[in-house]
């Protein structure tokens, strides 16, 4: 029955893409949930559903095996996060990295993502998977579809080789350069960002045990001095509770901002290098369609010559959508880096007036004590 | 002086209690129990000074004790210049505050102003041989010392020395001497060899702030202040060499106190500690022995997280730079580069946080751990005088018997001797006892003046630490208000 809904003409979506969110995580065991809701376009409310992270993946599999839709491959997809794993090795942790961290919120945040850009993007939006996918009570349904070229996997197998193939255009030329080497030190950023994170969170659960032992060193009793120095001991105990929470705040900021915006520009620039990639497929099977068609004997002549025809349309129509994807990312990747660096800047700047004021108190305080 | 003499003068100072203090019990046996009415320090000290202020075997006890029934006893009341606290004091730094306490128990008024200092470190000599040259510079102005302002140069061996000849007069007569720095191998040998990184500054940095911690605990002392010795190392231009310094580091000097205390376990007759004041305190700083272990490794493992911090955030801000400059987009490119600066700036700031939780905070509960065995040691050193006291006892007690035995022998000739044998043994115990005595009443004082000094220095600590804090706190917000217009410039 699913399987009709997609093939069925249809046009716009029915929910607001920019209210799409994801809710929260469910886990049951080693299943995780996420809960989506959207506002409806007619305003007459919300549609609430709950999807698996291979409801996703059915998603962008039929995202990916759209036919009759000119040049797809030239289409830079929005990234879908790799599969979360409950309890993960430290493989799969590395491979999440932000994602990963806090209980999955960074995560969510990054479904949400990817389900607003496909919802906004003029050529994958008309596909009715979303509107299914948003909508639908049931979940849709998980059986695998047909390979297809988009398949990860094939194209690691099928040839790497041509990833250094020459260009035969200038701008993709540069583009592709381009991008090998951003996409390098955005996926370093990201990474060493991560570190400087997880080493924050250190240093808040540290602070945390120092606060704890001070505790123990409070005595009882009625001696002045014990009782000077137990009083020494609690508020030393509540300056590092204090510090604890001012570094707590600056991991977190740093999760939802920059970190979150790095991780999303560093996939986004995977998707890039994977959308040039096909285009660079589709040129050398255009080059050897027309060697084929050159060398071909005459009775085959004409059957090659369609085939070249066919190839050379398919690679116009791919550069054409390729070049205004590109063209946009690059806007977008700005704009998104931008936001991301000013609400950083903003949050940590808070942050940083909150601990000021805070650790003046305890330094008045203590001073007063004496 | 014999006991009689000394009776005397004890049941004097009970008598001479002003109206005004409260009553306090500093009664011959100072085992017995009454230690709730443990004292308001300050009084504590105002009778003491007249008898604790010297060792036992001084002349100026004698000069002190010797005139009968009323002996010359600084007034109770001390004179009111001398009564004024010295409070404000301007000195930035750690260790130059003065307190009423400290002010009273000089003889003479001297109040007490030192302002210490060990610094320029300096290398001397090369390889194995080489070793580190230390400036010691007292500004003061008290009478106790030749000049106003001067300094000496010392090495490390010449403060473990200073502290073995201090461990050998004073710990056995229960004051807690200031334990000194630890020796290390590896700091050193990499000073030795040449080796000029951060880690082999950091060291030096250490051991020098650890002696000037070390010189100043010694001096705050009133009583070690005015050891010949401690003047002759502050001032004299050449110290003698201290050789073997292996058993003369602090850890020596401890693993000597320690050995007390096992021989003090090994005891037969367990002492009969009915002074619960003793008992508590012994259990007490067991547990605070315990409980600063656990502190201070706490700290250590927050000051290496911060470490890590500041390598990360290094190697972020070169990742941001590489960024920065493979950006097309140029004012993108400049806040990625502007970013890259600011990582660095916060990377300072990590490092400079990091070193202020290492040298105030760790070193600080470093040296409280070392203090702690100190103050172990007089316990057990007490324990160790008492069974002295009782052995005495035990073989004065054998002798009378033998001597009762000889009484129906005829052998005048050995009952001479067991009779001067035993008059000899009756001053040993009285000795005993007054030792006793004497090292208990000093422990009360040390440990008092300990947890005094105590509550102090974690004050002190505690005050910069927050100043470092704050001041870090608004170099970050100048930071990031200089960053965020960048940020916002990039469309």
């Amino acid at each position: 029955m699913m399987q009709e809904e997609v093939n069925e003409a249809t046009s716009v979506l029915s929910v607001y893409g920019h209210t799409i969110k994801v809710t929260e995580v469910l886990q049951d065991g080693d299943t995780l949930t996420f809960i989506i809701v959207s506002q409806k376009l007619s305003g007459t409310g919300e549609y609430h559903v709950d999807r698996t992270y291979e409801d996703f993946e059915w998603l962008q599999q039929h995202l990916y095996a759209q036919e009759d839709v000119p040049g797809l491959q030239g289409v830079i997809f929005p990234p879908l996060p790799v599969r979360p794993q409950v309890n993960a090795s430290a493989k799969v942790m590395k491979q999440l990295g932000f994602l990963g961290l806090g209980e999955w919120q960074p995560y969510c945040k990054a479904l949400e993502t990817f389900l607003r850009q496909v919802a906004a993007h003029s050529i994958l939006k008309k596909n009715k998977t979303l509107e299914v996918f948003l909508t639908s009570t049931d979940p849709p349904g998980r059986q695998k579809l047909r390979r297809n070229i988009f398949n990860r996997l094939s194209q690691a197998v099928e040839g790497l080789w041509k990833e250094g193939h020459k260009d035969v255009d200038e701008f993709f030329h540069t583009e592709r350069d381009h991008n090998l080497v951003l996409t390098g030190h955005t996926r370093t950023a990201a990474e060493k960002f991560l570190d400087v994170v997880l080493t924050e969170q250190k240093i808040a659960v540290a602070c945390g045990h120092f606060a704890a032992a001070l505790h123990i060193c409070v005595e009882n009793g009625e001696d002045p001095e014990k009782k000077a120095f137990s009083r020494v001991c609690v508020k030393l105990s509540e300056v590092f509770d204090s510090i604890k929470k001012n570094m707590t705040s600056i991991a977190v900021n740093d999760m939802n901002t920059l970190g979150l915006g790095l991780d999303l520009d560093s996939r986004y620039l995977e998707a890039e290098k994977e959308m040039l990639f096909r285009r660079t497929c589709k040129l050398v099977e255009l080059e050897n369609a027309r060697k084929n068609a050159e060398r071909a004997k005459p009775v085959k002549k004409n059957a090659m010559e369609e085939v070249k025809k066919a190839a050379e349309g398919e690679f116009e129509q791919i550069c054409k959508v390729a070049k205004q994807e590109i063209v946009q990312l690059n806007q977008e990747r700005v704009e998104m880096l931008q936001k991301n660096l000013i609400q950083w800047c903003e949050q940590q700047l808070q942050t940083a007036k909150e601990g000021a004021d805070a650790y003046n108190q305890h330094l008045q305080a203590f001073i007063a004590m004496a | 002086m014999d006991d009689l003499q000394m009776k005397q003068l004890q049941r004097c100072l009970e008598r001479t209690e002003p109206a005004s203090l409260s009553a306090v019990d500093i009664s011959t046996n100072s085992n017995g129990p009454k230690q709730d009415s443990f004292f308001d320090d300050d009084n504590e000290d105002l009778f003491a000074e007249a008898t604790e202020e010297v060792s036992l075997d001084s002349p100026e006890r004698d000069v002190l004790l010797s005139d009968g029934p009323s002996p010359a006893i600084t007034p109770i009341t001390p004179p009111t210049s001398v009564i004024t606290p010295r409070i404000g004091n301007t000195h930035d730094d750690m260790f130059t505050h003065s307190s009423f306490d400290e002010v009273e128990e000089e003889e003479g008024g001297d109040s007490f102003d030192i302002h210490l200092s060990v610094s320029d470190p300096e290398k001397i000599g090369d390889g194995m041989n080489a070793y580190m040259a230390y400036k010691v510079t007292t500004k003061t102005s008290m009478s106790l010392f030749k000049q106003r302002d001067f300094s000496v140069k010392r090495r490390f061996s010449d403060f473990l020395g200073l502290h073995s000849k201090l461990a050998s007069k004073y710990l056995h007569i229960g004051y807690i001497v200031p334990p000194a720095p630890e020796k290390s191998i590896v700091g050193m040998t990499k000073v030795k060899v040449g080796k000029e990184d951060q880690s082999s500054n950091e060291f030096v940095e250490k051991r020098r702030s650890a002696l000037e911690r070390y010189l100043m605990r010694t001096v705050k002392h009133p009583i070690l202040l005015k050891d010949p010795d401690v003047l002759q190392f502050l001032e004299s231009s050449e110290l003698p060499r201290a050789v073997n310094t292996q058993a003369l580091s602090s850890a020596g000097i401890l693993r000597m106190v320690n050995k007390a205390a096992d021989a003090v376990n090994k005891m037969t007759i367990k002492m009969n500690e009915s002074d619960a004041w003793f008992e508590e305190k012994q259990q007490h700083f067991e547990n605070l022995d315990i409980q600063l272990k656990k502190l201070h490794a706490s700290v250590e493992s927050l000051v290496c997280h911060r470490k890590e911090l500041s390598v990360n955030t290094a190697q972020f801000a070169k990742s941001a730079a590489m960024l920065g400059n493979s950006e097309d987009h140029t004012a993108l490119s400049r806040a990625l580069s502007q970013l890259a600066e600011v990582e660095e700036k916060i990377d300072q700031l990590h490092q400079d946080q990091a070193n202020a939780d290492l040298y105030l905070f760790s070193e600080l509960l470093g040296d409280y751990v070392r203090l702690i065995s100190a103050v172990k040691g007089v316990f057990d050193q007490r324990m160790k005088t008492w069974q002295k006291w009782q052995d005495s006892q035990m073989l004065l007690q054998k002798k009378r018997e033998a001597e009762a035995k000889l009484q129906f022998t005829n052998k005048p000739d050995k009952l001479q001797q067991a009779k001067d044998e035993i008059k000899e043994l009756e001053g040993k115990v009285q000795q005993g006892e007054r030792d006793f005595e004497q090292i208990s009443k000093t422990i009360r004082k040390e440990v008092s003046r300990f947890e005094k000094e105590r509550v102090k220095d974690f004050k002190m600590i505690i005050v910069k630490y927050l100043e470092s804090l704050v001041q870090t706190q608004q170099q970050l917000i100048k930071y990031w208000e200089a960053f965020l217009p960048e940020a916002k410039a990039i469309s």
